[in-house]
């Protein structure tokens, strides 16, 4: 299986096309935990063994198996995948809270596997910083220490920190709570304070692992705007893990699905739905609402002779729903167009198929 | 196949094929085969009784005794010179005599030309509740100050400081080396594995008997009863430490590390932090279990309330003995007190208004100030130094003790004696006479034949060794006696145990109003059990093993309502919708599902009865106990009370080996 790296369509604001630097670059990425775990990446005959194969062959489990991407400035990067499938050790990898068997994971430039200790502290404390599932707060500081525990590692004074600490805490929207425990507050407040003690040393990306899983659905598509709007405030690179495909397709510039260690397919929302890499990836974007995702590109078909060209104009990233009501109320097809250049027309008939198809497949 | 996934291969086998070689006919096969076991016993106890018995006179000793006597001598005779003991072991008694004396000096000796310590009750009782105040609250501060002042009273000033004395400079040495080990332990995988077999040893072994090893080495004194009880009181602390440290939620310690802390960072901002509480409780469990093991060394001439106990025990003066043994539990309610509250302190403070907690740092202080007042004070004025009057309130309490006793020994004895020479009679001295009177190999190959019938055949070798052992000690017939004893003792809390266990655990209520007692007379020494029921029973083996049984059954209580409490509820609901009563419901569901619970308190109550073994011999229960006591106070019997405590161990080891397996299996 070899994982499809979709190029077809170009979706607006993609980062890929404004920034060609990644922040982040992962290359033949391994982390398989057991005995004699290094020698498996090397070995061109067990890394062709599934994962059950190769646990009963050398009693050791692949965690994350090969896996290459890259990050660029000021995307929102998705690693989606099921339980076990290695996307929360991959996120781990990055900084090295697990230590990964080979490849390399090259960050502005510097291969972070070759940092010593002193560096790797220095990148954790200044250029990367998470947010975790349950949180992983300090019960017994308040919520302006626990925001302002990772500039309290650096050195920071107490004053300066705490001035720090109080503007994320507004940033948030958590003022008023400065003073309360963190076991005082709702989970989502918690995973709030989380979020601000991420945020509070500035760092160049910030990692997601499973933020809002463990909230309730209101509290987490709150959670999921939140982070939609500081996002657009602070315009930090994120690495965000989720199991949760809607969450992903919400929030990711791009999406990388994983399953059993492998990535299966790496691309941006509508191409995941509108050119699924195999059954597992069409059998998971089975239930997403297309016309949410799909945009005119997907369904356009070139214009032949006798199309009228007449009809009005529309972009080739217009979602489907919202084109839907103008190609409806047209009674000639409506041009997609790209830069003054007609790409194709889309009638009532391309439309309705995917809102028909839609209904058919719920 | 590689050799890594074979190897588990044959033991998977064995433990497959055991329970399956029964499951055919395991409903019967068991309790059949014990059956058959002691049917065989009794038969050959008929033909074979009194012959090979091994029993030895009170003043009999055989040849490992008298080596143990001899190698007691020249231990004595080279103390000064064998560079093993010059170097080490008396470097190690001068360091802990010293930090005892300094200790004593302040509270409670004489010191240097003064005829009195150099703090006087004034000072004692005041830094008493400064201490509990600032660590815990005004109410333990409270409790704290009125029962130190409550010692005086009772004219036992002295000897209830020679005793705080002592537990607090063992409890100082266990935890300066109990919880860094603790931290170490819960930081280190290794560590833990390595420690961690030599903590269940530590703690299985019956409390009393290192002490006679002990003297061998330190000399009898303080410094002995110090050490003993630093090696008994420092395992919680380190297991409790090291649970704490590993309870801290992976994430938390995760999202320090992704923020880069250091690994010191790490350990000082969060894992301490966060295990504070639990580590808090460790040191309450080390000085609860330290006041305990100093009450105990008196056995080995340690000064203080458990030496004045042991004397009024010994000359059967229970007006004495009742009011020091008070002495002891007011001590104990204390400590315990102060040291629960200083745990939960924390978290009260957080819920604490803000306005409160502004004064708290000056109001300390000034607290502070009026302690060095008294202090001073107490060090100046010899009414603030020695506390006024002559006791009386403690002769009131003796001479009531004494008379209730009277009364009780008057108007109850028929009662009491009916109930003891019943148990004696009836059940105690038959089985005891079965056990002493049989040839030592019928015993050895009952005992193995019964631990491979409830715990396999690994286990029944283990008995094995520790009957050839048993032999060996030259200690054979009081073993069987003390065994008797035991066995009794261990089915009587086992009765009391399961059946207030079972209460506890189908009421909450029950539960609620039980376990607040059951913890108190857990934190108890076991010392403060016997005057009671030496004031009931007079000096007699039942005497001790009452005391054996109220000391062990809170355990046993407890682990059983903790048992019935964990079956289902979905369970105990099918059961009910089925149409059982109350009583099926007990024996059909809930006992056979507790079952590895119930294993599990025989197992805790044989280990709490069997320590409880010598501090019965100072009441007439003669056999082991009286050994070990003997020896410390005969020199010619210092052999024989060393292989008496041995043989305690072995009948320990033995006897938790066997429960053990047994808890195992019927668990899986």
């Amino acid at each position: 299986m070899t994982p499809a790296q979709t190029e077809v369509p170009q979706r607006r604001g993609t980062p890929q096309d404004s920034a060609p630097t990644p922040v982040i670059s992962v290359r033949k990425l391994w982390k398989v935990f057991g005995p004699k775990a290094e020698q498996v990446p090397d070995s061109e005959e067990l890394c062709g063994l599934t994962r059950r194969e190769l646990m009963d062959r050398t009693g050791c489990t692949a965690a994350v198996r090969d896996v290459n991407f890259e990050v660029s400035p000021g995307e929102v990067f998705v690693v989606m995948g099921l339980s076990g499938s290695g996307k929360s050790t991959l996120v781990r990898c990055l900084t090295r809270l697990i230590e990964p068997t080979s490849g390399e994971i090259v960050f502005e430039g510097e291969d972070i596997r070759d940092a010593d200790a002193k560096r790797l502290r220095e990148l954790r404390r200044r250029k990367f910083s998470m947010v975790f599932q349950h949180f992983g707060l300090l019960p017994h500081r308040k919520v302006v220490d626990n925001v302002s525990f990772g500039l309290e590692i650096r050195g920071m004074s107490k004053a300066e920190r705490t001035k720090r600490a109080l503007e994320v805490v507004e940033l948030v929207g958590l003022s008023g709570y400065e003073n309360s425990y963190p076991d005082q507050l709702s989970g989502g407040m918690q995973q709030r304070v989380g979020l601000a003690r991420a945020l509070a040393g500035d760092p160049d990306v910030l990692l997601f692992d499973e933020p809002f899983s463990a909230l309730d659905p209101l509290i987490r598509r709150d959670m999921q705007n939140e982070v939609i709007r500081l996002h657009h405030e602070v315009g930090k690179t994120m690495v965000f893990i989720t199991h949760d495909l809607s969450e992903a397709l919400k929030l990711g510039d791009r999406i990388l699905i994983m399953r059993d260690g492998k990535m299966v397919q790496c691309g941006t929302g509508d191409e995941l739905v509108g050119a699924p890499a195999d059954d597992y990836v069409r059998e998971f974007v089975k239930d997403v609402p297309r016309g949410d995702v799909l945009t005119l590109r997907w369904i356009m078909r070139p214009a032949v002779d006798g199309d009228a060209l007449d009809g009005p104009e529309l972009g080739p990233d217009v979602v489907v729903r919202e084109a839907t009501r103008a190609v409806l109320a047209a009674d000639k097809p409506v041009k997609v167009v790209e830069n003054g250049k007609l790409l194709g027309i889309v009638g009532d008939e391309e439309i309705l198929a995917v809102v028909a198809g839609q209904e058919g497949d719920a | 196949m590689t050799v890594a996934v074979e190897k588990p291969e044959p033991a998977q086998q064995v433990a497959d094929a055991a329970p399956e070689l029964k499951s055919s006919r395991r409903k019967v096969t068991r309790p059949m085969m014990v059956g058959a076991i002691l049917v065989v016993w009794l038969v050959l106890f008929a033909v074979l009784r009194g012959k090979q018995t091994l029993t030895l006179a009170a003043a009999d000793l055989t040849g490992l005794h008298r080596w143990f006597n001899d190698l007691n001598d020249s231990v004595g005779a080279n103390r000064n010179s064998n560079p093993l003991f010059l170097y080490f072991f008396n470097e190690i008694r001068l360091v802990i005599d010293n930090l005892v004396t300094f200790v004593q000096d302040l509270i409670s000796q004489p010191s240097g030309d003064r005829p009195l310590p150099q703090i006087g009750w004034l000072g004692v009782v005041g830094i008493a509740g400064f201490v509990s105040w600032a660590v815990g609250n005004w109410r333990v501060a409270l409790l704290a100050m009125a029962g130190f002042a409550f010692f005086g009273l009772q004219g036992l000033w002295q000897e209830s400081m020679d005793t705080l004395a002592l537990t607090l400079s063992a409890v100082l040495v266990a935890l300066v080396f109990a919880i860094p080990l603790g931290v170490w332990a819960g930081l280190s995988d290794r560590f833990n594995r390595i420690i961690t077999p030599f903590l269940d040893f530590m703690q299985t072994m019956p409390t009393f008997v290192y002490l006679a090893p002990l003297t061998l080495i330190f000399l009898i004194g303080p410094a002995s009863a110090v050490i003993a009880t630093v090696i008994y009181a420092a395992p919680p602390a380190i297991r409790i430490t090291a649970h704490g440290i590993r309870s801290v939620p992976e994430t938390t310690v995760e999202a320090a590390d992704s923020m880069g802390s250091t690994r010191w960072q790490s350990l000082l901002k969060v894992l301490l932090p966060m295990a504070k509480r639990t580590v808090v409780m460790g040191v309450n469990q080390t000085i609860m279990a330290a006041l305990a093991m100093v009450t105990i060394a008196a056995l080995i001439d340690a000064p203080g309330l458990g030496k004045t106990v042991m004397q009024a025990l010994q000359s059967l003066d229970v007006g004495t003995a009742f009011n020091a043994g008070l002495a002891i539990v007011i001590m104990a309610i204390v400590l315990d007190r102060v040291t629960t509250a200083s745990s939960t302190r924390a978290e009260e403070a957080r819920n604490a208004t803000g306005r409160f907690l502004k004064w708290r740092r000056p109001l300390l202080g000034s607290g502070a100030v009026g302690v060095v007042v008294l202090i001073y004070l107490s060090h100046t004025y010899l009414w603030a130094a020695q506390f006024p009057g002559d006791g009386t309130t403690g002769s009131h309490i003796a001479s009531a003790a004494d008379s209730v006793t009277t009364w009780v020994q008057d108007n109850l004895s028929g009662v009491t004696n009916a109930f003891r020479n019943a148990i004696t009679n009836g059940l105690l001295n038959p089985f005891q006479s079965l056990l002493t009177d049989s040839p030592w190999w019928l015993v050895g190959a009952v005992l193995v034949g019964i631990a491979g019938v409830l715990g396999g055949w690994k286990v029944s070798v283990t008995t094995a060794v520790c009957v050839g052992l048993l032999v060996g000690t030259g200690m054979w017939s009081d073993a069987m006696t003390t065994l008797a004893s035991t066995i009794v003792a261990t089915a009587l809390v086992m009765v009391f145990g399961i059946a207030f266990g079972v209460w506890m655990g189908r009421s909450m209520m029950v539960d609620r109003l039980l376990r607040p007692t059951l913890d108190a007379a857990q934190v108890m020494p076991p010392f403060v059990y016997l005057v009671p029921f030496l004031a009931l029973f007079g000096p007699s083996r039942f005497t001790a093993i009452v005391a054996a049984v109220v000391y062990a059954v809170p355990v046993a209580i407890k682990i059983t309502a903790d048992g019935i409490r964990d079956v289902p509820e979905t369970t105990v609901e099918a059961a009910t919708a089925a149409g059982c009563n109350t009583w099926q419901i007990i024996t059909k569901v809930q006992l056979p599902m507790a079952r590895s619970a119930l294993t599990l308190a025989t197992n805790q109550g044989l280990i709490y009865v069997l320590s409880m073994v010598v501090v019965g011999g100072l009441v007439g229960a003669g056999a082991l106990g009286y050994d070990v006591v003997a020896g410390f106070s005969q020199g010619e019997l210092f052999g024989k009370g060393l292989a008496a405590g041995l043989a305690i161990v072995l009948l320990g080891v033995m006897f938790d080996r066997i429960t053990q397996a047994a808890a195992r299996r019927t668990s899986a």
